[in-house]
C-alpha cells in the first residue's frame, strides 16, 4: 500500500472504530450540531459544565461521517474536559490537526476540523445566552423607568 | 458512424492519452472518475494549441483574415457537433454554453420565466443531477408552477407507470437525465418525450452522462433540448452544448445579452441576431468549440456503438466484481444494462475514507453524492463511491479497483 495511508495511522482507526465520550448527555448545559454539507459529515456535541460555569465537566457527541471527522470528535472530547469556555474559543485549526498527528491532504482539513468548530460554536452560543440572560437579570433588578409606571 | 461492432484499439486509445502514463509513488495511475472529467487525446489537445498558434483572433468581428478563419472554425464547429448528435438544423440548433448547467440554466430563464405559472408542472426524476434539479426548482419557485419527481424502483429504475401519472396537461415541461450519473441507469427518454408530448409538454434531456458514452440521435428521441458538456467527451472544459428544436429557440428571449447576440441596436432598443448567436452573447468559447469538433471526430472515428459496448462491458464486469462481495453495496440496475459506471459503498468505510485509500494506490474515483443530494437521500446513504469509465481504460484497471477495495477493507477491519 502506498504511503499515503499515513492518514489513517491505528490511532484513528481505533478512535473511528471505539468512538470515545460516544452518546448523548441528557442534563446537558449546551449541545450544538454542525455540518459539512459538502460532504455530509456531522457532529452533535454535548457539553456540561461544572457549576461555576469555567471548566467544562463532561463532554459527549454522536456523528456521522468519514473517518477522519469522527475520529478527530472521538479525540477532541477527550481534549475539552477541564478545558475552560474561553480556552475552547482560543484554539486553532491547528491544534486539532495535531492532535490527529498525522498529514492530512488539503481536501480533508475541513474533515479533521469540523468537531472543533461544533465545540466553538457551541461555546459561542452558551456565552451568549448567558449574557442575555444576565442583560435580562439586569433589567429585573432594575426596572427601565416606564415599567414602574 | 460505424456500426459494426469492433472492439477497441485500447492499447493504441492509451497512447493517444498520456497522463495516462502518469505514476504517483512508482504507480500508474488509474483513471476511473470519467464520469466528472474524461482526459484529453492529443489531435484535441493539439487543436487547441493549434489554434492558438495559427489562428487565434475575434469571431464576427474583423474583416482581417485571422477573424475570417477564426470565424469559420468556429461556425462549422456548431455543424459538427449537430452532425454528431443527429440535429438536421446543423448550427441554428446548437448552442454553446459553459456547460450543461448553463444549458439548463439558459433554458429555464429564457423559456421557463416566461412561459411557467401557477398551475404549471414542471417533471423531473428523482435521479436528476443538481444541475437540472436545482435550477427548475428555483425558476418554479420564481413562477409559482410546481416541481414533481418521478420516483425510482428499488432497482434504481424509472417507475414508468408513475410517470405516467405524472405527466398531465398542466406539465409544461419534463426534465430528465438520460444516464444517472450515479445509478448508471439509462432512462427511456424517448418513451418520456412521447408522452410528454402527448400532453402538450416539452422534454429537456439531461444528456451530460449519454452523448460521451453512446449513439445519441436528438430527432430520434425527439428531445426538444437537450445538453451536454465538453469536458465529459474527450474535449476541453468551459463548453457546454444545448441542441433545441429550432423553432422552439426561434421563439425564446434571450438568455444574456450584449455583443455579437444583436442585430441593430439603439439608445431605446435593439433586435437579435440570428440563431444560435442570439444566445451566445459576448466573446464565446472560440478555442473550446473548435476542440470539441476535434472531439467529436475523435469519437466518430472510435464509432460511439463501439465506445458504448466497451464501456458496458467494463461496467458488467466491475459490477460482477463488485456485487461478489458480501461487505459491497452497489446501487442502480443490474451489470448487464447499465451506463459505465458504477457507484457503491463498501461497509464501515465511509466513500471518502475509500476513496484516499484508493488515492494510494493511484486508483482515481469519486467519492461524494455526485451533485445527487436527494437520491443519496433516496437510497439513504449521504455519500458513495463511484468507479466510471470511457474508452481507454481495461480489465486490469477494474481489478486494480477490486485490489485497492481490499486493502481498505483490511486496514478497516
Amino acid at each position: 500500500m502506498g504511503p499515503g495511508s499515513d492518514m489513517y495511522r491505528q490511532q484513528i482507526l481505533d478512535h473511528y472504530k471505539n468512538p470515545r465520550n460516544y452518546g448523548e448527555l441528557e442534563d446537558a448545559d449546551v449541545e450544538h450540531v454542525g455540518e459539512n454539507p459538502m460532504c455530509g459529515d456531522t457532529i452533535k456535541l454535548f457539553i456540561e459544565l461544572a457549576d461555576d460555569g469555567e471548566t467544562i465537566d463532561r463532554v459527549s457527541f454522536i456523528g456521522d461521517g468519514c473517518a477522519i471527522s469522527q475520529a478527530s470528535a472521538s479525540m477532541l472530547s477527550g481534549e475539552l474536559r477541564d478545558m475552560s469556555p474561553s480556552a475552547v474559543r482560543e484554539m486553532d485549526r491547528n491544534d486539532v490537526v495535531d492532535l490527529l498527528g498525522v498529514e492530512l491532504s488539503p481536501m480533508r482539513v475541513k474533515c479533521a476540523v469540523l468537531a472543533e468548530k461544533v465545540a466553538q460554536d457551541a461555546i459561542a452560543i452558551h456565552l451568549a445566552g448567558k449574557a442575555d440572560e444576565e442583560t435580562r437579570d439586569v433589567r429585573k433588578r432594575c426596572p427601565a423607568r416606564g415599567d414602574i409606571l | 458512424m460505424s456500426q459494426q461492432a469492433e472492439p477497441l484499439d485500447v492499447e493504441a486509445i492509451r497512447a493517444d492519452f498520456p497522463i495516462l502514463q502518469r505514476e504517483f509513488d512508482g504507480t500508474r495511475l488509474v483513471y476511473l472518475d470519467n464520469a466528472a472529467t474524461t482526459q484529453t487525446p492529443e489531435p484535441v489537445v493539439e487543436a487547441i494549441a493549434d489554434y492558438y498558434r495559427t489562428t487565434n483572433a475575434n469571431v464576427h468581428r474583423g474583416l482581417h483574415q485571422l477573424s475570417q478563419e477564426a470565424s469559420v472554425a468556429y461556425e462549422e464547429a456548431h455543424d459538427r457537433v449537430a452532425e454528431f448528435i443527429g440535429a438536421s438544423g446543423g448550427r441554428q440548433e446548437v448552442v454553446f454554453t459553459k456547460n450543461t448547467t448553463e444549458a439548463v440554466n439558459l433554458v429555464a430563464y429564457a423559456w421557463g420565466l416566461n412561459e411557467l405559472g401557477p398551475g404549471d408542472e414542471v417533471v423531473l426524476t428523482e435521479m436528476e443531477h443538481h444541475a437540472a434539479l436545482v435550477t427548475w426548482q428555483q425558476i418554479a419557485k420564481r413562477t409559482g408552477a410546481d416541481c414533481h419527481y418521478v420516483p425510482i424502483t428499488d432497482e434504481g429504475r424509472l417507475d414508468m407507470d408513475a410517470a405516467r401519472e405524472m405527466i398531465t396537461d398542466d406539465t409544461a415541461m419534463v426534465s430528465a437525465v438520460h444516464v444517472s450519473n450515479t445509478l448508471g441507469t439509462v432512462n427511456p427518454v424517448g418513451e418520456l418525450a412521447d408522452i410528454a408530448h402527448d400532453h402538450d409538454a416539452l422534454v429537456f434531456v439531461d444528456a451530460a452522462q449519454s452523448v460521451p458514452h453512446r449513439p445519441v440521435d436528438v430527432e430520434q428521441l425527439d428531445a426538444d433540448f437537450l445538453a451536454f458538456s465538453g469536458h465529459k467527451m474527450a474535449g476541453p472544459t468551459g463548453i457546454g452544448v444545448l441542441y433545441g428544436k429550432r423553432h422552439l429557440l426561434e421563439g425564446m428571449e434571450p438568455y444574456l445579452y450584449g455583443g455579437d447576440m444583436i442585430l441593430k441596436v439603439t439608445f431605446e432598443d435593439a433586435t437579435w441576431n440570428e440563431l444560435p448567436w442570439k444566445f451566445e452573447a459576448g466573446t464565446p468559447v472560440i478555442s473550446q468549440g473548435i476542440a470539441l469538433a476535434e472531439a467529436c471526430d475523435y469519437l466518430d472515428d472510435l464509432g460511439m456503438a463501439n465506445v458504448e459496448r466497451h464501456e458496458a462491458a467494463l461496467a458488467e464486469y466491475a459490477h460482477d466484481r463488485l456485487t461478489s462481495f458480501d461487505d459491497v453495496e452497489v446501487y442502480g440496475p443490474p451489470g448487464d444494462d447499465r451506463g459505465g459506471l458504477v457507484a457503491f459503498n463498501l461497509d464501515g468505510v465511509h466513500a471518502h475514507d475509500l476513496s484516499s485509500i484508493l488515492n494510494d494506490s493511484a486508483v482515481a474515483i469519486r467519492a461524494g453524492d455526485h451533485c445527487t443530494q436527494p437520491l443519496h437521500d433516496v437510497l439513504g446513504t449521504a455519500a458513495s463511491a463511484r468507479a466510471s469509465f470511457y474508452v481507454y481504460n481495461t480489465r486490469e484497471e477494474v481489478d486494480r479497483l477490486v485490489a485497492a477495495i481490499d486493502d481498505a477493507r483490511q486496514l478497516f477491519a
